[in-house]
């Protein structure tokens, strides 16, 4: 077995499945000669072919629309969009017609679909590049949002997204696309969506992260553990719909909670987490739960991104000041 | 440049406003079936439309819009089409809807509100009412598409107002139908009115139908209040996706003789002459008139027909009325085919809620 990127994984997912089923092709903005941006999609289309391996206009409502069209009529299309910046345009397809078509037709359709995008900061890509703007998807009931943070999640994830009946938003933390290598293969499981992953036990504080930020969470609790803090670190890998279970499980063990996200603070992903932990935890709770996000401010240009992003320092004082609340 | 040199759109019109010949019939006119067909269709269509809006007015249906004046466009279109073909209509397309089986209780039930309009196994792959504007064009190119690449024997055909050729939605599903070549059919009912936005205001394009011509499309513009120019055009061009030549765009002209809908007043922004002259020239009295002239119809074959329709809607409105509402469960059982443990919860919550007990500890 060899060990592999987090995009070859992505590109192995993506093969693994067109081979499995006939009904699931890819389309998007330089998927097939090109294998996209990040290389995601190389060598797909000489494999299968043009007629599942889509280069489509430069369009991104089309690439969003025409996945709802195809997969209402049984093709389980994976569209690429090439950055989360450009998602936008998509946004009326997927949160009016993608994210309710089971609902509103009462199952006779439905959209088993996936749209995947890079996302995230870290990489020094220019203006509109770099937003962790997941919490927008999140809020609509229908979809599911899922976000990788290994090699060997994002191909059990995405083997599973593509198998799900309903559609997926599945977005890429582009910054640990080549960050470390894990063996990925054939045998790899597929892993459940709607659950989360418990990367590290731990006695003394849970860190909750997901995508690019649970490199800097994990390297956060290595340092705690040398100052004898015992962290547990959750993987929340599906945003929408969210495993309350497993992360109050772990805070009711703990009684402490920091809560690690690249998006902005307000409205986000980690506030959702807060409040259920507000309402379902607040008696276990020693002390406030703690927040390390990105600012309220647009994501700035590359230059100062650094001071944007959650480093494992940040991390690290928001632990012990948990653990120093009194 | 003139603006009549800048449109290279043909015009299609067989009979005139009074149902007068003006040009050489086509052979199918000879089968009067088609043409009683569409007539009975048309009929239906309108009397039900009037039932539908009286259901609202007396507060047993919820905002409605009305297909009145433009019956020919939807009936004609879904006629000419095949069981295996897909329609992906617009809000405003029940008789067309009627015309490929679907029972106007199922018409009555979606804009009353319930869901379980749009579940029926009669629907088939057919897509339900699209309420946005144009993104409905999208899924046809998409439904077109997945048509050609599992070679299967149907095609798509989009159906959307003038207003919707203004958005982005439309221009790009017709230039990827373009690129693509792909089976499916644009039919614009061109009925003159956004809400309150006139043609003119609506585009600087002399015709709707030349935005095909962008996207290298065939496109014609036909009198959408004239079924034999509608069943020529309408037929080539599901002629032409079917033996996989591509798409083509139709901007059919009608009138919107109703309000937008009946939440609309339109007396608030077009003249009483101009709706006036728009019912010199609507479809359904035109061709009863030619019929007529045919020796194809008389006012006893009139009056039956009247009397058979009005029975047929009063069984369909019984049919919606004696709908009960559907329990609260079904507020979560379609979201998602796996449901998530956290809805589970809101689920029982809703349940409990609606049992009169509390919803909280």
């Amino acid at each position: 077995m060899s060990k592999i990127t987090m995009v070859e994984a992505v590109n192995l997912a993506l093969d693994h499945a067109m081979e499995s089923d006939p009904d699931v092709v890819m389309l998007g903005e330089d998927i097939g000669v090109n294998g996209g941006v990040f290389r995601a999609t190389q060598g797909l289309k000489d494999k299968y072919g043009f007629k599942r391996v889509m280069d489509t206009p430069l369009a991104e409502t089309l690439i969003a629309g025409i996945s709802i069209g195809m997969a209402a009529q049984g093709l389980k299309p994976v569209a690429e969009i090439q950055f989360m910046g450009f998602i936008f345009p998509t946004m009326e397809q997927l949160i009016c017609h993608a994210a309710r078509m089971r609902n509103r037709t009462r199952g006779r359709l439905s959209c088993p679909m996936v749209l995947r995008a890079p996302f995230g900061g870290g990489i020094h890509a220019p203006e509109h590049h770099s937003e962790s703007t997941e919490a927008l998807l999140a809020h609509i009931p229908g979809l599911r949002v899922v976000i990788p943070s290994s090699p060997v999640r994002a191909y059990g994830l995405l083997r599973s997204a593509i198998n799900e009946p309903d559609p997926v938003i599945f977005l890429e933390p582009k910054r640990i696309y080549r960050a470390s290598k894990q063996e990925v293969d054939h045998k790899t499981p597929l892993l459940p969506l709607d659950k989360c992953f418990t990367l590290k036990q731990g006695q003394d504080v849970t860190l909750v992260s997901w995508g690019a930020s649970v490199k800097e969470t994990m390297e956060a609790a290595s340092t705690l553990e040398q100052h004898g803090v015992s962290a547990e670190v959750i993987d929340v890998a599906t945003i929408k719909p969210l495993d309350m279970e497993t992360i109050l499980t772990s805070v009711q063990k703990t009684g402490r909670c920091v809560i690690v996200h690249e998006a902005c603070k307000s409205f986000g992903a980690g506030a959702e987490i807060a409040a259920s932990l507000a309402e379902q935890a607040l008696t276990f709770l020693k002390a406030p739960v703690e927040r390390v996000t990105g600012f309220d401010t647009i994501m700035p240009y590359y230059r100062m991104e650094d001071h944007y992003l959650p480093s494992p320092d940040d991390i690290m004082k928001a632990a012990l000041k948990t653990l120093s609340f009194h | 440049m003139e603006q009549k040199e800048l449109n290279p759109i043909p015009i299609y019109q067989y009979l005139d406003a009074e149902g007068e010949v003006i040009e050489r019939l086509p052979g199918w006119t000879e089968d009067k079936d088609i043409l009683l067909g569409y007539y009975r269709h048309m009929v239906l269509g309108r009397q039900a439309d009037a039932k539908a809006v009286a259901l609202q007015r007396t507060g047993q249906m919820g905002t409605y819009p009305s297909c009145l004046g433009q019956e020919a466009i939807s009936t004609v279109t879904c006629a000419l089409m095949k069981k295996e073909d897909v329609l992906v209509p617009y809000y405003r397309d029940h008789p067309g809807l009627m015309v490929r089986g679907i029972p106007l209780s199922d018409i009555l039930l979606y804009w009353g509100g319930d869901e379980r309009g749009s579940s029926g196994d009669h629907w088939g792959k057919d897509f339900p009412n699209c309420v946005p504007i144009a993104t409905q064009a999208c899924h046809a190119a998409g439904v077109a598409a997945a048509l050609k690449i599992r070679q299967d024997s149907g095609i798509a055909v989009c159906a959307l107002g003038d207003g919707a050729t203004s958005k982005g939605d439309f221009l790009e599903a017709l230039n990827l139908a373009g690129a693509w070549q792909l089976p499916v059919v644009f039919v614009i009912n061109n009925n003159q009115w956004a809400i309150s936005v006139p043609r003119r205001i609506q585009s600087g394009a002399p015709t709707l139908a030349q935005k095909g011509v962008s996207a290298g499309l065939p496109s014609y513009q036909v009198d959408g209040n004239d079924v034999i120019a509608l069943h020529e055009v309408i037929n080539e061009a599901i002629d032409r996706a079917r033996s996989g030549k591509g798409a083509t765009v139709i901007e059919a002209i009608s009138y919107r003789l109703g309000d937008h809908t009946t939440a609309d007043d339109a007396s608030r922004y077009r003249s009483s002459d101009e709706l006036q002259q728009a019912w010199g020239k609507e479809p359904i009295k035109r061709l009863r008139t030619f019929l007529h002239h045919r020796g194809y119809w008389d006012e006893q074959q009139e009056q039956a027909l009247i009397k058979e329709v009005s029975l047929q809607i009063e069984q369909e409105v019984q049919t919606y009325l004696n709908t009960p509402l559907p329990p609260v469960k079904d507020l979560f059982d379609y979201h998602y085919a796996n449901m998530p443990s956290a809805l589970k919860q809101q689920k029982q919550e809703a349940e409990l809620r609606a049992a009169g007990g509390q919803s909280h500890e």
